[in-house]
C-alpha cells in the first residue's frame, strides 16, 4: 500500500523539511503521495510535484487550512487515510500538532521523531533527550510516523508528479486563527542552515547578543540559535531555541558561544558535523562534544573571529 | 469551571540516564524521580487561573505506579485541590494515557485540560493532541500564553517561525510550553496541608480504557558518542582549522 506524506509549507513555498521527510518515507516504501493542505497553495503543490519519488500531489484548499489548524487538518487526513497504510509528517511544529490527532482518530499509536528507518514497520527514535535510542516496531494496519528531519538528507528534485485537487473535510469549527507573529529575518532558517552560531546565557543581554553574535552570523551566512537559558532570559526569541524541546539541528558547523552544554541543549545539536565551543569555563560540558574549543571571553573572541573570517 | 491537569512521574531532568547493558531499557532503579517539568508548568498555570478567579477547582491526575502518588502530592502542595491516581504498573503509551484521560474527563467534566507538551522521558509529544482527538475538542499546543474569555480560550503557541495565536472553543485542550510561567515551589505548610487533600485511586478498567501497548520496543541502545576534540588558542587558529582541517568554511 501507499504512504501519505504531509507537506510542510507556507502556501507560497514548500519547506525543505518536506524533502527531508520524503527521504524517510522513501525508505519505508515506494508509492508516496504528498498532501499539500492550505489556501492559495498551488505554488507549494507544484514544488512538491518536482520532488523525485513523489507519485502524486494532493492539493486541498480551504480557508481553515490557510494556517493548517490541527482540527480541520486532522479531519482531512483521516478522510484520506483509507488509501494509505502509513502517514508521515516532518516533526515540525505543524507535524507535531497534527499527527497525534490523526493517530488517535485512527486508533493507532504514533512513532514520534524517527531518526532511522530500519524496515517498513521498525524505526529508531531518541528518548530521554537523545541519551538513549529506542528501536520500535509498530503493529497494526496503519502507522503514523513523524520524522526528525535533521537525520535525513533532502530528497532531490527531478520528478514531475501530477497535482490532483482533493476536497477539504467539513470544518469541525473548533478553533480559529487569530494572528501570527513570525520573526522576519534574511538569515537562513535554523533547520536548513549549513552553519549555525548559537548564544547562551553568558551573552548577558539582548543587546549584547545582537552586538557580538549577529556580525559573525552575517559574515558566515549562518543561522542564529540560542540556548533555553538565553531565550528564557529574553536575549533571543523562542524560535531560535535549539534543544530537546526547541529545534533539533544538524548543520555542517555549529558554533556554541557561552553555552555550558546542558543535556537538553546537546540533544538539539550533537549530530552537527563539526562543533565549536567558545566558553570561559574550561570545565563546561559543551567541550566534551566540541571538535574545537576555545577557552576564553566570548566578548573578546567573537570580534576577533569576525575579523579573521 | 474545573480544570484537569494530568501529571507524569519521570526521571528528574538533571539526571543523565544510562542504558541497561542488556539493551532492555534505561536504568530506573535508584534514580531520582520528579514531576515532568512541563506538567509543573501546567499545574502552575491552573493555580494562576484559580487565583485569578477563572477556575473553581483543580484536579490533578496521574497514570502510573503507586509511587506516582508522590507526584500528585507535589501538585497538591503547589495548590491543586484533589488528585486521582489511575494505578497501572506497566508503561502506558500516549494513546492509552489519552484513553484513560478521556474517561476521567467524562467523569469530571472539566472546562479545560492543561497538559505538559511532552514528557521528558519518552519525548513523544502526543498525549494532549490525542486526548483532544478522542474528545472531539479543540487543541492549543505548545502554549506560551493562555487567556480565557467567556467560552473562548485564546492560546499563543510557540511555532517554528515564531508565535501563533489561535482562539479555541471551550471546553478545550491546551498543552504548555516552557515560557508560559515559572512554577512555584511548594511551601512547607502547603506540603503538610497537601497530605490531607483527597487522593482517589482508580484503575484503567474503571474508565473502560484499553491501555495495551501498540508498539513493541525491540531494543534500547546508547547513542553514538562524540569525543572531545582539541582546544585552540585564538580565533585565527580556529578559522584555520575550520578551513583547512574540517573543511566546513
Amino acid at each position: 500500500m501507499a504512504i501519505l506524506l504531509i507537506a510542510e509549507h507556507d502556501n507560497a513555498s514548500l519547506s525543505d523539511q518536506t524533502a527531508k521527510a520524503l527521504s524517510a518515507a522513501l525508505k519505508i516504501g515506494a508509492d508516496i503521495d504528498v498532501l499539500v493542505a492550505g489556501k492559495g497553495a498551488k505554488a507549494a503543490a507544484d514544488a512538491a510535484s518536482k520532488l523525485k519519488g513523489v507519485r502524486k500531489v494532493l492539493l486541498a484548499e480551504a480557508d481553515e487550512l490557510t494556517e493548517r489548524l490541527a482540527e480541520p487538518m486532522a479531519a482531512l487526513i483521516v478522510g484520506l487515510a483509507g488509501n494509505y497504510d502509513t502517514i508521515v509528517a516532518a516533526a515540525t511544529s505543524t507535524g507535531k500538532n497534527v499527527a497525534p490527532r490523526v493517530a488517535a482518530l485512527l486508533d493507532v499509536a504514533q512513532v514520534s521523531e524517527i531518526i532511522e528507518v530500519v524496515s517498513a514497520d521498525t524505526f529508531k527514535r531518541p528518548i530521554y533527550a537523545g541519551n538513549a535510542i529506542q528501536t520500535v516496531q509498530a503493529s497494526g494496519a496503519k502507522k503514523v510516523v513523524t520524522v526528525r528531519t535533521a537525520s535525513f538528507q533532502a530528497a532531490p528534485e527531478g520528478g514531475s508528479a501530477a497535482v490532483e485537487t482533493v476536497a477539504a473535510a467539513a470544518n469541525p469549527g473548533l478553533s480559529t486563527f487569530v494572528e501570527n507573529k513570525l520573526s522576519a529575518s534574511d538569515r537562513p532558517e535554523l533547520t536548513s542552515a549549513k552553519i549555525i552560531i548559537s548564544g547562551g546565557r553568558a551573552l548577558g543581554s539582548s543587546e549584547k547578543f545582537q552586538e557580538v553574535i549577529l556580525p559573525v552570523a552575517d559574515k558566515l551566512g549562518a543561522a542564529v540559535g540560542a540556548s533555553r537559558a538565553a531565550v528564557d532570559a529574553g536575549y533571543a526569541p523562542n524560535d531560535w531555541q535549539v534543544g530537546q524541546t526547541g529545534k533539533v539541528v544538524a548543520p555542517d558547523l555549529y558554533i556554541a558561544c557561552g553555552i555550558s552544554g546542558a543535556i537538553q541543549h546537546l540533544a538539539g545539536m550533537k549530530d552537527s558535523k563539526v562543533i565549536v565551543a567558545i566558553n570561559k569555563d574550561e570545565e563546561a560540558p559543551i567541550f566534551q562534544v566540541a571538535d574545537y574549543g576555545i577557552v576564553g571571553d566570548l566578548f573578546v573572541i567573537l570580534p576577533e573571529l569576525e575579523k579573521a573570517l | 469551571m474545573k480544570v484537569l491537569v494530568p501529571v507524569k512521574r519521570v526521571v528528574d531532568a538533571n539526571v543523565k540516564v544510562r542504558v541497561k547493558s542488556d539493551g532492555s531499557g534505561v536504568e530506573l532503579a535508584n534514580v531520582k524521580m520528579a514531576m515532568n517539568p512541563f506538567d509543573e508548568i501546567a499545574v502552575e498555570e491552573a493555580i494562576r487561573l484559580k487565583e485569578a478567579g477563572k477556575v473553581e477547582e483543580i484536579i490533578v491526575v496521574s497514570i502510573g505506579p503507586a509511587q506516582a502518588q508522590e507526584t500528585l502530592r507535589t501538585a497538591l502542595a503547589m495548590g491543586a485541590d484533589r488528585a486521582i491516581l489511575v494505578k497501572v504498573d506497566e508503561a502506558v503509551e500516549p494513546l492509552g494515557v489519552a484513553k484513560v484521560l478521556k474517561g476521567v474527563v467524562e467523569a469530571e467534566k472539566p472546562g479545560l485540560v492543561l497538559l505538559g507538551k511532552q514528557a521528558i522521558d519518552d519525548d513523544s509529544n502526543q498525549t494532549g493532541q490525542m486526548l483532544a482527538a478522542l474528545l472531539g475538542w479543540a487543541q492549543g499546543t505548545f502554549a506560551s500564553k493562555i487567556e480565557l474569555a467567556g467560552d473562548t480560550a485564546n492560546v499563543t503557541r510557540e511555532v517554528d517561525g515564531g508565535l501563533q495565536t489561535v482562539a479555541l472553543k471551550m471546553p478545550a485542550i491546551v498543552t504548555v510550553d516552557l515560557r508560559l510561567n515559572q512554577p512555584r515551589y511548594a511551601s512547607l505548610p502547603n506540603i503538610m496541608k497537601a497530605k490531607k487533600k483527597p487522593l482517589d485511586e482508580k484503575s484503567a478498567a474503571d474508565f473502560g480504557a484499553d491501555v495495551a501497548p501498540r508498539l513493541k520496543v525491540l531494543k534500547t541502545e546508547e547513542p553514538g558518542g562524540r569525543k572531545a576534540g582539541i582546544k585552540v588558542k585564538t580565533a585565527a587558529e580556529l578559522v584555520d582549522k575550520l578551513r583547512n582541517e574540517a573543511g566546513v568554511l
